[in-house]
């Protein structure tokens, strides 16, 4: 047993710890790390390391190096330092390197020390200089916090989504607080400080005094804060010594510890075991090394899923080890090898030696059409490469034309987006292409565009109709449509215009486009439509009532019922009225008018060009029997049967039916006998037929 | 009547899922995502509500948009402000977002969407409700809606499982199987080893055959939309329908027993079936003479709602009948069907125009003479010019100017044309196909027909034998081929097609008439493997409607079915007649 047990040390009374190298360190620094701004990542992440030659030297001669290294010591790039003096360096939870300068700005580094991007941190940060900067990690990202020359906090909380908060101003804060750090509660970036006695707290918008609860009395300065990883605890290093630790919402005080040391501490940091979820603090100063709480006893540690760790792998570029741990645990490929490779293709698009082509085949041949992987989302890294001919032949690759759309917007390659969004079907695509072409070009060349392209073309002018009429115009004239404009005119005629003169000159318009587009019909029927108005709007003037947009029909059929027949005739022949018509119209209007004189009179007038039948119909319409019987003598042979079927004479129309001995007329006839008193016409009708038959 | 299935005919797939899918959706998307309680119908007036919230569930139409534009700004001159959400079923467009915009309210509102695309209307008839899908493409060439009909199509083979063969016509549907497949592909691999219930699917588009939506409809479930306009599966009976003072809200399917029994009939059947039911009813009523006690309390319990329901489903559909029977069996409308037969057959057509004409100068109707005027072109492939300008001159003297635009969009969507004098195009089409391969020959009909869309139903009503022999009486009592739907006067021919593919497992042998349907037709029939389709599978066949489909095209192959042993289930952008295409493509003053 004491082989197991041997180096084992004992840690106050009930605990033990034990000490074994893990692996040693393979860096051959050249610095003391005290003289250098160190960042380490966390959960074992790579470890950036820059001499701080600012801190002492006012003008240095020599550029400082800026190294990485992985966990175990492993350099993984290196490089001279060209920009500004740095206050901070820190690792974001992407694992980018963070370098905060004096000035403000941010520089992001990869960890092979590949540039990726920089931003500014404010013209106020710029203007005051960093005096001190925090990197903190919450489920929004990795943000930065900054203390200006000024005495003012500004922070972001996501990097990767830039929004800049300056936080309020603290009434009297004259000097650097003694120590600051970053809270997180409520889904809330916050900002603790502490000067002299008092603890502030800083939110969106104001700042308001803390005390933190049980407190030992005597505390003129706080010289260390810590808040745990997960922003649950606070701790809080006094100049009596003691070391406060709670909750860091300061409602409850968990433990407090006298440790007799009032020299401010170098570093303090939380630290806490997983499963018994027992809470410790290690504080260090230059020789010493102190841990506090319940049961301190082992140091934090956290289980990296496995998707972490395959993203890990891919970072520091070992693809193949990544694939290999894949097809170990038989992942599915979307989540396995397809999203490595994807990964592995990002990174050849960035080797700037290899042509076009030979990227663009290599990154083929071994993805092929394997399920998951984005060709376009390759492309847009290549185009963000500056390699747009690259991201053009990769997105060829891209089945999806969808997917191709939005890069080649990007790239400018709008009519090839078009036609890519055509492919794919989807019209809202194709109209969000039609609009931004609508903007990137001029209006001549955005029309041919469409022109080429009849789906986009039908899209954008349907649109048009209902929301850009004078578009709409323009575009049927590019084409020289003639057609289409005379239509377009004819709908502005009654839906644009309101005065009478606008919509004649309307009109007059369309009259011309149609005659340009040889639509002769078309042409006529619009001047003739003109004539109509000027002369109804006359009628109104003369007559007084409505006339205006009725139908030449309805027109002649309203003066008729007024009583205006001269009126009605005169139109009629201006407008060469059919005389069939005419009749339907007169006789029609004449016995809404219940006029039995004058209709009388107008069948007398000359041989009736629709027959007598109709005479007859618009009287029991009316239910007028009378005058019914008197035009149904008039009608000719062949309607005559029916005509007395009409007006309810079923004998007659037997008689006329016999006379005519027309087998059809019979069985309709006979179909009508349906009255008590028709039985001797259904007996005539009988024999009749029979007797046909004989013969 | 009201015949049986065949024994051996396949089951129909059980279609509540989709109502009980699309409830549960639009209950929580309503209740739970947006706090909804109370619902009103988006018109273009003000909202007279006090809510903090006002939450529009619209079709993606701009003028939707504009309603709601105008409501938001409204509120805000009245310094009202409220929350607004729109929710666009089925889903939400660019262009409408667009509007939003340019009217100055899209901080205002927040969209969302409801992904609800197929109503089952009833047992065998799923809609998607998008009347504006037949003007949108026919006629504004906007493509918008197939990927939504690619979409429905999709779940349904998700829900149902994957289709054995999949045929089709039409440019239209070409695009739908094409983007379908497409979202079949990206899917692949996760909806592996289902079996087909549904076996084959046969996709088709309104204009391949514009004539049988443009015929009167006299089968009673047609006639009935044609008279009083079903909507939504049901429709409204007016006070003289239910011979009370009141109007009366009806549905129409499976589940009316009643109706189920004479919707597919002929209308000349109908009347005597019902006075025949309503003896039987009688007759069953009068058992409860000289029952005892024991019987009555039976009879009471248990047969009597049964027999009350009946009789009131029996007393709307006479009174409906009467209704139709007032409207349309006077000498006009055997008239108007007689002319529509002789347009059909191609014979007297001096006498049709005239008898056009003459419906229009007495205003008879402007719909019924618009589609008149459509049928007689689409039937002549092309009105000669010189009735083409007289009948529009008529028309636009009887109904307004306006109409000028009417013709514009008639003659877009082939409807209403114009003969190409001495039929130049097929003379140089004939010599062209001998002299070159097929396949440039197709191409070379594609430009042909793009110049002048060619309706060709002479011919093609010829090559598939559409109009019966009149050789005998046709007894519609008992039909003998689909032509009952049509008194017996011409098969429509979007069924025929469907028949003949069916029957030939493809396009075989047909290729005259697809070269005069101006091609675009496709066979596929390697979806899944054979043998893994079962054979009962095989007989179920959904027919998609790309513009939509009449009740007269549904009752002629639910014939067909019971014929041939298949079972149809229909799936259609709309259900459409006559009236509906012509309003579609008619302008009016707004």
């Amino acid at each position: 047993m004491d082989c197991y047990t041997a180096d084992w040390n004992p840690l106050g009374e009930a605990a033990f710890y034990r000490k074994f190298e893990l692996y040693s360190m393979d860096w051959d620094l050249k610095e003391p790390l005290r003289d250098c701004l160190v960042a380490a990542a966390p959960y074992g992440g790579p470890i950036a390391l820059l001499r701080n030659p600012w801190k002492k030297e006012k003008s240095p001669s020599i550029r400082p190096l800026l190294q990485i290294y992985s966990s175990s010591g492993v350099a993984l790039a290196s490089l001279l330092w060209k920009s500004g003096p740095v206050v901070l360096l820190g690792w974001s939870a992407e694992e980018e390197l963070l370098c905060v300068q004096e000035d403000g700005s941010v520089l992001v580094y990869g960890l092979h020390g590949d540039f990726r991007r920089h931003f500014s941190m404010g013209n106020e940060v710029l203007q005051n200089r960093v005096l001190d900067a925090r990197v903190f990690h919450t489920e929004f990202g990795s943000g930065i916090a900054i203390l200006t020359g000024a005495h003012r906090f500004t922070l972001t909380a996501n990097v990767g989504d830039l929004k800049l908060r300056r936080m309020p101003e603290v009434p009297g804060l004259q000097a650097l607080p003694s120590c600051w750090t970053v809270l997180f509660q409520d889904r809330v970036t916050l900002v603790l400080l502490a000067i002299g006695p008092d603890l502030y707290l800083l939110d969106n918008t104001a700042c308001s005094g803390v005390v933190p609860p049980g407190l030992a009395p005597g505390v003129s300065d706080f010289l260390q804060m810590a808040v745990s990883f997960n922003y649950r605890y606070l701790a809080l290093f006094t100049d009596t010594g003691h070391i406060w630790m709670g909750l860091a919402s300061l409602k409850e005080k968990l433990y407090e510890f006298n440790c007799n040391i009032r020299a401010p501490p170098k570093q303090m940091a939380w630290c806490s075991r997983p499963k018994s979820k027992q809470k410790a603090i290690v504080v260090a100063w230059e020789r010493r090394l102190l841990v506090a709480g319940d049961a301190p006893e082992s140091i934090q540690y956290k289980q990296l899923t496995i998707e972490v760790l395959l993203d890990r792998l891919v970072l520091r570029r070992l693809y193949p080890l990544a694939i290999q741990i894949c097809e170990y645990l038989r992942l599915p490929e979307v989540q396995g090898i397809s999203r490595i490779l994807a990964h592995w293709a990002c990174y050849k698009v960035q080797q700037k030696d290899v042509s076009d082509e030979d990227v663009a085949r290599a990154i083929n041949q071994k993805l092929g059409d394997t399920p998951g992987v984005s060709y376009s989302d390759i492309a847009a890294r290549a185009y963000g490469c500056g390699r747009t001919e690259l991201a053009i032949k990769l997105l060829e690759y891209e089945p999806r034309s969808g997917e191709q759309v939005p890069l080649l917007l990007k790239m400018k390659r709008s009519k090839l987006a078009l036609s890519k969004a055509i492919e794919s079907g989807d019209t809202d695509l194709v109209f969000t292409v039609v609009l931004h072409l609508k903007n990137e070009l001029n209006r001549g060349d955005f029309f041919m565009t469409l022109r080429n392209q009849p789906v986009a073309l039908s899209l954008y002018r349907q649109f048009c109709k209902h929301q850009e009429l004078e578009t709409l115009k323009d575009l049927y004239n590019q084409d020289d449509n003639h057609q289409e404009l005379g239509n377009f005119h004819i709908r502005a005629s009654y839906a644009a215009e309101e005065r009478i003169e606008g919509r004649v000159a309307a009109l007059q318009t369309a009259v011309d486009e149609y005659y340009k587009a040889k639509n002769e019909f078309a042409a006529k029927a619009t001047e003739e439509q003109m004539r109509l108005l000027r002369l109804q709007r006359r009628l109104e003037d003369e007559l007084g009532g409505h006339f205006l947009d009725l139908s030449l029909h309805d027109t002649v059929t309203s003066l008729l019922l007024s009583g205006n027949n001269k009126r009605a005739e005169q139109l009629a022949r201006d407008f060469r009225i059919p005389d069939k018509r005419f009749w339907w119209l007169k006789l029609t209007a004449l016995a809404d008018r219940e006029d039995w004189e004058e209709l009388e009179k107008f069948s007398k007038s000359k041989k009736s060009p629709i027959g007598y039948l109709p005479f007859v119909e618009v009287c029991m319409k009316r239910r007028n029997k009378f005058e019914a019987k008197k035009f149904a003598a008039r009608v000719s042979p062949e309607q005559k049967v029916k005509a007395f079927l009409l007006i309810g004479d079923v004998t007659q129309a037997a008689d006329v039916a016999i006379e005519r001995r027309n087998e059809a007329e019979l069985s309709l006839v006979l179909s009508h006998c349906t009255g008590a008193s028709d039985g001797a016409t259904a007996d005539k009708i009988q024999r009749a037929r029979a007797l046909a038959q004989r013969k | 009547m009201a015949f049986p299935h065949r024994p051996d005919a396949p089951e129909l797939p059980d279609f509540s899922m989709l109502k009980r899918l699309a409830r549960d959706q639009l209950i929580y998307l309503l209740e739970q995502q947006h706090e909804v309680d109370k619902l009103y119908k988006v018109e273009n007036k003000p909202v007279f509500s006090t809510s903090e919230q006002l939450c529009f569930l619209v079709r993606p139409r701009i003028r939707n948009m504009r309603y709601i534009a105008n409501l938001v700004n409204t509120d805000k001159m009245a310094g009202r402000t409220r929350r607004y959400k729109v929710i666009f079923s089925p889903q939400k467009f660019y262009a409408c977002e667009m509007v939003l915009e340019e009217e100055g309210i899209y901080g205002d509102v927040s969209c969302d969407e409801w992904a609800f695309s197929l109503l089952p209307l009833d047992v065998d008839l799923l809609s998607m409700e998008l009347p504006e899908f037949f003007r949108d493409y026919f006629l504004e060439g906007n493509q918008r809606w197939i990927n939504t009909v690619a979409q429905a199509v999709h779940l349904l083979s998700n829900l149902y499982g994957p289709f054995a063969n999949c045929y089709g016509i039409g440019r239209c549907a070409k695009m739908v199987y094409e983007t379908w497949r497409e979202l079949e592909e990206e899917e692949e691999g996760e909806i592996k080893g289902q079996k087909p219930e549904i076996g084959r699917i046969f996709l088709l588009d309104r204009d391949v055959d514009f004539v049988t939506a443009l015929c009167s409809q006299v089968v009673y479930e047609g006639l009935v939309d044609d008279t009083f306009r079903i909507k939504c599966g049901s429709v409204d009976f007016g006070p003289d329908v239910t011979s009370s003072d009141k109007s009366l809200k009806v549905l129409l399917n499976a589940q009316d027993k009643v109706f189920n029994e004479i919707r597919n009939e002929h209308f000349s059947n109908v009347f005597g079936f019902l006075s025949q039911k309503a003896r039987n009813l009688q007759a069953q009523y009068d058992r409860r003479r000289g029952m005892d006690i024991k019987q009555m309390k039976n009879f009471v319990s248990q047969e009597l709602k049964g027999l009350k329901q009946e009789h009131r489903l029996l007393s709307l559909h006479i009174g409906a009948c009467e209704s139709i029977m007032k409207k349309k069996t006077k000498q006009d409308f055997q008239e108007l069907i007689k002319t529509e037969h002789a347009l059909l057959e191609g014979f007297n057509i001096r006498e049709s125009t005239s008898y056009i004409e003459e419906h229009i100068d007495r205003q008879v109707s402007p719909v019924e003479s618009l589609r008149l005027m459509c049928l007689l072109s689409i039937t002549e492939n092309g009105l000669v010019p010189k009735d083409y300008r007289s009948l529009k001159t008529q028309y636009l003297q009887s109904y307004g100017p306006e109409h000028l635009l009417t013709f514009s969009n008639l003659r877009r969507t082939g409807l209403l044309t114009e003969q190409v004098p001495g039929d130049t195009l097929t003379a140089v089409e004939n010599k062209v196909s001998k002299l070159v391969t097929d396949k440039a020959a197709g191409k070379l009909t594609d430009a042909f027909s793009s110049l002048a869309k060619r309706s060709n139903f002479r011919g093609i009503s010829k090559k598939l034998g559409l109009i019966p022999r009149g050789d005998s009486e046709y007894d519609l009592k008992v039909p003998r081929d689909m032509a009952y739907v049509f008194s017996g006067a011409y098969i429509p021919l979007s069924c025929r097609i469907i028949e003949q593919v069916l029957e030939r497992r493809g396009w075989l042998g047909l290729e005259e008439v697809v070269r005069l349907l101006n091609g675009n037709e496709f066979a596929v029939t390697d979806m899944i493997p054979e043998e893994s389709a079962p054979s009962d599978s095989l007989r179920l066949v959904l027919v998609v409607f790309l513009g939509g489909c009449t009740f007269s095209e549904i009752s002629a192959l639910r014939f067909l079915g019971r014929e041939r042993g298949y079972r149809f289930i229909f799936l259609t952008t709309a259900v459409t007649n006559s009236a509906r295409l012509m309003e579609a493509m008619s302008e009016v003053k707004t």
